[in-house]
């Protein structure tokens, strides 16, 4: 945890685009958004299965497994319209600043939170994810994330967790860490591939985490990762793999995924 | 709408509608009855799901009203959104991999349209092998590019069923429309209300005589609410069902029933098949598309296995 870095190294997250847009650009945001709804609706027929706790407008931190692009989209999709406009995914600057349209697309549409991966990428400088994600949850926004640090793209069913989460957790009690569980989506979009097959999908909403005051790290993550895989439906569980490595990594080094970093 | 439009519905299809409404008016009064008299108002698990059951036939039966109003390019339109949510479900259900990809978007994007096209151009000689044939070795060269082997066989194979059950199978449907029979001409939609009538008939009416007299389980296994009263029943009054629409066929009422009769077998073998996959998957339902049904799927398993075999029948006995 590194809030008190020095000003220098203090990553510079985009400024809100939001309220200095113009209405067209407000106009054509909205609209996309609504494209983009419908075509996850009528394309993957996704139906949000909340747990028995279900919706909740208070603060939120949405963790879910991570194996396509289209997983942010889908799950913000999912949510009810009035958490949509709370809830922000986050997404990684150096993907997402590279063109106009996905400038558009990540900061208009989505309101999506940039951050800096701790490693330099491309000509991005080095940045503090935990830092950023921090201050958007100090600022009341609720906030998904991919804990696995990157795109699961393998067999295993769930890579381990990254320690951002923990330290998420740590620092903010009040809030609800929720665990969520995208089913099929991977078989929809593979990497590597442009048109998607329409597959059904479900979005399943677990319980929030209950906060464990003095939890060590490693159990964190290991309540944190059953959380999600007690998730996946019945049918899906008979014909897994078995999990890459229970353990979870000790590195920071990509705290938190953002989605698309690595396309 | 003018008067030759409305008296135009007043058709033997259009009283056919009438008729179906009327049933579907009846039902839905004995179930509201039912709500009142049995559950007082309150929640009843058994009578609910009927309601919702009935609620899903009206708007399919408004759906398919809808699509014959729309001649033969509504029907192909209206089967080609059933099988490709049919495909859906099945292909989601089915365990695939990565290389499974092209095969995959070849089902959807190649197959499902080109079969539709090919009912809608009539082109009897290429849609019945189209993807019996093309499709069938497509496929699984398409599987062997993507380089993985592991449950190759497996993968394949569910890949090309769900194309075999939800288009293949379920485009004979709109295909009934090409079959040229005799002393028949322009009436061939109502070869279609025949058959789904009857199938449908005896689904409903085999859940109605399990629900009153059923006992002794036909396949315990398979399908624990399929019972042998029901079987039978159902089964013998949606025979009777077939042999009074003759009038609306062109077959004598004793060729309907022997037809009907058929219908019902297959349909009912259909549910029994598709029940043994879903249990395999370990689901009740394939999807929760339609409430009260569960999926297209779990609603169009018995017209999948009847419609080809009434096609060939009447193909075969009716058609020069």
């Amino acid at each position: 945890m590194t809030t008190d870095a020095s000003p220098a190294s203090r990553p510079q997250a985009l400024p809100p685009t939001q309220p200095q847009a113009s209405p067209l650009r407000r106009f054509v945001a909205a609209l996309a958004r609504w494209v983009i709804i419908t075509g996850a609706g009528v394309l993957t027929g996704v139906r949000a299965v909340w747990g028995s706790t279900g919706p909740s407008a208070d603060q939120t931190v949405y963790f879910a497994n991570h194996s396509s692009h289209g997983d942010f989209v889908l799950l913000w999709a999912t949510l009810p319209a009035d958490l949509r406009t709370l809830t922000r995914p986050v997404a990684g600057e150096d993907y997402w600043d590279r063109s106009p349209l996905r400038r558009f697309i990540g900061a208009d549409v989505f309101n999506a939170l940039m951050i800096r991966r701790e490693t330099q990428t491309n000509s991005f400088p080095a940045g503090d994810p935990l830092a950023q994600l921090s201050a958007a949850l100090k600022a009341g926004d609720s906030l998904i994330i991919f804990p696995e640090g990157t795109r699961n793209t393998g067999d295993a069913v769930l890579l381990p967790l990254k320690s951002g989460i923990y330290h998420l957790s740590k620092s903010f009690s009040q809030v609800r860490f929720v665990p969520v569980w995208i089913e099929n989506l991977k078989r929809v979009l593979p990497k590597g591939t442009f048109l998607p097959i329409p597959l059904a999908c479900s979005v399943r909403f677990g319980a929030p985490l209950k906060w464990v005051p003095q939890e060590d790290k490693k159990l964190f993550l290991q309540r944190a990762s059953q959380a999600l895989l007690d998730l996946r439906p019945e049918y899906d569980r008979e014909a897994e793999l078995p999990l890459a490595a229970s353990l979870p990594s000790e590195s920071a080094a990509h705290a938190i995924d953002e989605p698309g970093a690595d396309a | 709408m003018n008067a030759d439009d409305f008296f135009h519905l007043f058709t033997p299809t259009g009283w056919l509608f009438v008729g179906v409404t009327g049933v579907l008016v009846l039902a839905s009064s004995i179930a509201a009855v039912l709500k009142w008299r049995v559950a007082h108002g309150a929640p009843h698990a058994v009578i609910d799901n009927l309601i919702s059951r009935i609620n899903a036939w009206w708007v399919m039966v408004g759906t398919i009203g809808l699509a014959f109003l729309f001649g033969k390019n509504g029907v192909v339109v209206l089967f080609f959104l059933i099988s490709f949510h049919a495909l859906r479900e099945f292909l989601s259900l089915a365990y695939t991999r990565r290389g499974d990809y092209t095969a995959m978007a070849a089902a959807f994007y190649l197959a499902l349209p080109m079969q539709y096209f090919l009912v809608w151009t009539e082109w009897y000689g290429l849609y019945s092998i189209f993807i019996p044939v093309y499709a069938f070795l497509l496929l699984p060269i398409l599987a062997a590019t993507g380089g993985d082997t592991q449950r190759f066989l497996e993968r394949t194979a569910k890949v090309q069923w769900g194309l075999m059950v939800s288009v293949f199978c379920i485009s004979h449907v709109p295909a009934l429309l090409t079959l040229p029979v005799i002393g028949f001409e322009g009436k061939n939609m109502l070869l279609i209300a025949f058959l789904v009538i009857v199938v449908q008939g005896s689904d409903v009416l085999q859940y109605i005589w399990g629900k009153l007299l059923g006992k002794r389980k036909v396949a315990p296994v398979l399908s624990p609410s399929k019972t042998w009263e029901g079987l039978i029943g159902g089964v013998t009054s949606a025979t009777l069902l077939g042999a009074a629409l003759s009038g609306i066929t062109p077959f004598a009422p004793l060729q309907a029933a022997g037809m009907a009769l058929l219908i019902c077998l297959m349909g009912f073998f259909g549910g029994l098949v598709m029940s043994a996959i879903k249990r395999d998957r370990g689901v009740k339902d394939w999807g929760s598309m339609i409430e009260g049904h569960g999926g297209m799927l779990d609603r169009t398993d018995s017209v999948i296995f009847a419609a080809p075999v009434f096609f060939h029948a009447v193909r075969y006995w009716w058609v020069p």
